[in-house]
């Protein structure tokens, strides 16, 4: 996307013409809509079940209770497992982390030989691997089975974290081998009249000058990776349940009563990772998903 | 994106052997191995074994198309698909339309663009579990909104659209909307910021109405944005699976299934791999049909830088 | 690429457990308040022991769980131990080498004796050699009323399925929800198969799911019980719960009039503080014919290469049958001993009836026992489409000869 950031749109009108009132008035409602369902979970997690049965989904809490979320963050049950959602919380770290050294690390280096050494057929290969983004993963889930078990990963956290690092490669290397294109060539020569060979010059004159393109690459693993369920579910077992799969199961584990609250608590808990980093890169996100959207 | 400047160093000696540039092939074998392997290996075996009897283990005894037929003759496959249908057919108009929309509306030299932009983007912020289970929520009959609404005294009125087998899948497509279309919206707001300034002063000087030079002149100018957008809505529609998994989980009944769920639920749970196999395939296909059509817009076409 | 991953796993122990001797991770999906309470006997017996119940509880129906514990199976990652309903199941895990042989333990301990009935063996029984430890028998034959909705109708609680369809419009009067059922197809399909027992009879129920015979699931009296679905669908028309013990807690607070459900609704009731004949009743096979299925869970031991987790296996194993565990874990559940030769004298109303019924013979195999997954994936979203929309009694039974023909 073009980097141009000033509006193009027509000329505004004064400031209290019946165009910006309307303009304004829809701007305003729409993001209302918006942000209804956020700030519902707030409130449904900070009551109590009495106050869920008699009042209304919209009304702030009369009495603001912080019990849901300690019970969603270290009580709430699956089976006898009663350690709440702190558990999946620490798995999805354990997860994540490697996941997204080890993507990034992989397709910078792919986009890197793709953009500066290309190969016979490395044009095919990269075809290929961008085809595959758009593959239903439903196709490749049994033969990953398959390979894992050969492998003898199936099951466990590097399971899954090879299979993240293979579903990111699509992406991540076409961002980094625009990116890596993009780099006057001088530089490159340069740095092979010198000497200096393939990890040298990916090493010396690339990493450093493409940190915003790994800014990008992280917001976009941490938040794809995080908010994963598909994966998890299928190739970890309970004990490595990230904190989606584990917020599905307790909510969806019920005893007696369904307690409203803490499943909001749960599922804001769950939510809260990518938000932080969606309020705190604001536009580097934007960067993120827009070329992240492809890996759907 | 896709011709990227060849690197003549590296063409310029020619010692045309295997070593030459070993070190970029060596660091390019995970990325080989997962287009091979993986990517092409896993899809065609898929697409070998949706041909054979396979139960709860692959076995490679071929009773040829039983397992399409099957397929095709099973009412939570047809539903799948007509659910895939309808929420394809709504998620792509109204994603499309309300992104475009609020990224017109953004353009407009407002006050507080990124407030508004941040609002209508965090949901996508947010995985499909958390969306579908947020919106379990507000669309609960007892508690939620038909409560609040009727508690406002309307007290016959129904919106209960996740217990109701008919309209169930909006709201699905309720909850798919709202966390996708803030994407969309960006991705036109990137667009229209490409546009030249110039076409409006030229609008403008002809007496074109703001709503004309959109519709007339503005969006023929972003096909290639509208292209992508498409692209990336029809991909995302096609894996629709955690935001049902966690909203409605199918229900009720069979009503709100989906393919990608068909095919998880035939490998795993009915242990008849075969038969997840053949629908798997079919998803493929789709994908395939949209597939191509879009390859030969973006690349055959024309080339740009 | 086993030592790879030995090394990877070596190389980065980020907290991953490691199966450490004499601990068994043990999969199951009993996390309902009262399955929860049982399972906790089962491990307190096996800690007891030296040993340690590392547990695996999987949320969600059977349905969620069991995928995931075939998938782990056969991924080369089993677990220790894990439940799994017996008959056709497992039948190809067990061809595949991957399930531990347990009758030389059996045959020690005598299982052949003591398990009755001995259909539950048989069940666990592949050619010749026993794979599983049947823990419990459960059947579904059950219809749970609410005495304080029938007291708020002022009408007696009904002794059987004619006196409650008969009161049930006065019930929807009342704005009480007449019949509780959780919206998912193996629930449905359940309650759909103790009408068929109550209404067609246990013949032409042999005919149709044992000799699966197309003819006669298109029969009269088939139809009869596609007809009393239709009624049981409009009763429950009301009821917008997606669990099972959602529907039961309906019945326990009086917003249902009644639930068909099988006997771990029991344990649902036990942790509401309810007595059975006082605050709620249960009626077997509908109070039509009194005969139960003996399904059940069961537990199964896959294959893992390690003498210690072997020890421990069998360890549990011995446990799980032992005339003690037997009887604490199943007054908690609500389900029957597998073994007959244990006190039960502490057993409520409802697991004594039960317990005659058992000793009596009226006894029929369970449908998991002789339809493959396959099969009931597809009876079961017959059913979940059935009971959600207005489809006729006579498409659904048509539909339903159609998947019985094509059963294995």
């Amino acid at each position: 996307m073009a980097d141009v950031v000033t509006p193009r749109g027509p000329k505004p009108r004064p400031r209290f013409s019946r165009t910006n009132i309307m303009l304004y008035g829809t701007l305003i409602v729409v993001a209302a809509y918006y942000a209804l369902p956020l700030y519902v979970m707030i409130v449904t997690s900070l009551k109590g079940m009495p106050e869920i049965r008699i009042g209304n989904i919209f009304a702030p809490p009369v009495e603001v209770t912080y019990e849901p979320w300690v019970k969603a963050w270290a009580e709430a049950c699956t089976g006898i497992n009663c350690e709440g959602l702190s558990r999946g919380f620490w798995n999805s770290v354990q997860i994540l982390i490697p996941s997204v050294i080890l993507s990034i690390a992989i397709a910078s280096v792919n986009g890197y030989a793709l953009a500066n050494w290309k190969f016979k057929g490395s044009e095919v290969f990269f075809t290929i691997l961008i085809v595959g983004a758009f593959i239903p993963y439903q196709v490749m889930i049994y033969p990953i089975v398959i390979i894992l078990r050969e492998m003898g990963l199936y099951g466990n956290i590097w399971g899954l974290v090879l299979v993240h690092t293979v579903f990111g490669m699509p992406i991540l290397t076409l961002l980094f081998r625009n990116y890596f294109t993009s780099v006057p060539e001088e530089l490159f020569k340069a740095a092979r009249v010198d000497g200096a060979g393939f990890w040298g010059i990916y090493f010396r004159i690339m990493l450093p000058m493409s940190l915003p393109i790994f800014v990008v690459a992280i917001i976009l693993q941490v938040t794809g990776i995080w908010n994963d369920f598909l994966f998890g579910v299928i190739y970890t077992k309970p004990a490595d349940y990230p904190m989606t799969v584990q917020l599905n199961n307790i909510v969806n584990s019920v005893q007696g009563v369904k307690e409203y609250n803490v499943n909001m608590a749960a599922t804001l808990l769950t939510g809260l990772v990518p938000l932080i980093i969606y309020f705190a890169s604001g536009k580097l996100f934007v960067r993120g998903i827009a070329a992240g959207a492809v890996k759907g | 994106m896709k011709r990227g400047p060849v690197m003549s160093s590296s063409n310029a000696r020619r010692p045309s052997s295997l070593f030459r540039n070993l070190s970029a092939k060596l660091a390019s074998i995970p990325m080989v191995l997962t287009a091979l392997v993986v990517f092409v290996g896993g899809t065609a075996w898929t697409v070998v074994y949706s041909f054979t009897s396979s139960k709860l283990l692959p076995k490679a005894n071929f009773v040829g198309l039983d397992q399409y037929e099957r397929l095709w003759s099973t009412r939570r496959w047809l539903i799948s698909i007509e659910n895939l249908a309808v929420y394809g057919f709504f998620s792509m108009i109204f994603t499309l339309l309300i992104g475009f929309t609020l990224a017109a509306l953004l353009d407009r030299k407002i006050r507080g663009e990124d407030v508004f932009r941040t609002i209508f983007l965090y949901p996508f912020a947010l995985s499909f579990v958390v969306t579908g289970l947020a919106w379990q929520w507000i669309l609960n009959p007892d508690l939620g909104v038909q409560n609040v609404v009727r508690s406002m005294g309307w007290e016959s009125f129904t919106f209960n659209p996740l217990n109701d087998p008919d309209i169930v899948i909006y709201g699905i497509l309720i909850a798919g909307l709202w966390q996708g279309t803030g994407l969309i919206m960006c991705i036109m707001l990137a667009g229209l910021r490409g546009i030249d300034q110039e076409i409006w002063k030229a609008a403008r000087v002809d007496g074109i109405g703001t709503v004309k030079t959109y519709v007339r002149i503005v969006i023929p100018m972003m096909r290639p944005v509208f292209v992508t957008a498409l692209v990336l809505i029809a991909s995302g529609i096609i894996k629709i699976y955690d935001l049902v998994v966690a909203q409605t989980n199918g229900g009720p009944g069979i009503s709100s299934e989906v393919p990608a769920k068909y095919v998880i639920n035939y490998m795993f749970r009915a242990q008849n791999l075969g038969q997840g196999f053949a629908a798997s395939t079919m998803m493929l296909l789709s994908v395939v049909i949209i597939l191509i059509p879009w390859a030969y817009l973006e690349f055959g076409g024309k080339k740009r830088g | 690429m086993k030592t790879f991953s030995k090394l990877l796993g070596s190389v980065a122990l980020l907290g991953a457990s490691v199966a450490h001797a004499g601990e068994l991770e043990v999969t199951h999906w009993w996390t309902s308040g009262g399955e929860a309470a049982a399972v906790s006997e089962f491990a307190k017996a096996f800690d007891a022991t030296g040993n340690t119940w590392v547990d695996g509880a999987i949320a969600g129906s059977g349905g969620t769980a069991r995928p995931i514990i075939i998938s782990r199976i056969l991924g080369g990652d089993p677990m220790g131990a894990t439940q799994l309903n017996h008959g056709r199941q497992a039948e190809e895990l067990i061809e595949a080498g991957l399930m531990t042989d347990l009758t030389e333990l059996a045959e020690a301990e005598g299982w052949t004796d003591l398990v009755n009935p001995p259909a539950l063996l048989d069940a666990c029984t592949y050619e010749g050699r026993i794979y599983c430890v049947p823990v419990n028998i459960h059947s579904w034959q059950w219809l749970w009323l609410s005495h304080d909705a029938f007291a708020q109708i002022e009408t007696p609680v009904p002794s059987n399925w004619t006196e409650f369809a008969a009161a049930a419009p006065k019930l929807e009067e009342a704005g009480i929800v007449p019949l509780a059922m959780g919206q998912q197809g193996w629930q449905q399909n359940g309650a759909f198969g103790v009408m068929t027992i109550a209404i067609a009879g246990l013949e032409t129920w042999r005919k149709v799911v044992v000799d699966k015979n197309a003819d006669a699931a298109r029969g009269p009296e088939y139809a009869a019980v596609f007809e009393a679905a239709v009624d049981a669908r409009n009763f429950a028309s009301n009821s917008n719960v997606q669990d099972w013990n959602l529907a039961t807690n309906m019945v326990i607070t009086g917003k249902a009039g009644a639930q068909i459900m099988g006997d771990w609704a029991q344990g649902e009731f036990q942790m509401a503080g309810q007595v059975a004949g006082e605050d709620y009743t249960c009626l077997p096979g509908l109070g039509v014919n009194e005969i139960l299925d003996t399904g059940g869970d069961a537990f199964y031991f896959p294959v893992i290469d390690d003498e210690e987790t072997k020890k421990a296996q069998m360890a549990l194993a011995s446990t799980l049958i032992s005339p003690e565990v037997q009887v604490s874990f199943n007054l908690k559940k609500g389900s029957l001993p597998v073994r007959g030769d244990v006190d039960l004298s502490a057993a409520n109303d409802c697991m004594q009836k039960g317990l005659d019924i058992l000793k009596a013979g009226g006894i029929m195999p369970s449908g998991d026992m002789n339809l493959t997954a396959d099969t009931q994936t597809q009876i079961e979203d017959l059913m979940a489409e059935f009971w959600t929309s207005d489809m006729s009694a006579a498409d659904a039974q048509e539909r339903y000869a159609d998947i019985i023909a094509s059963a294995e």
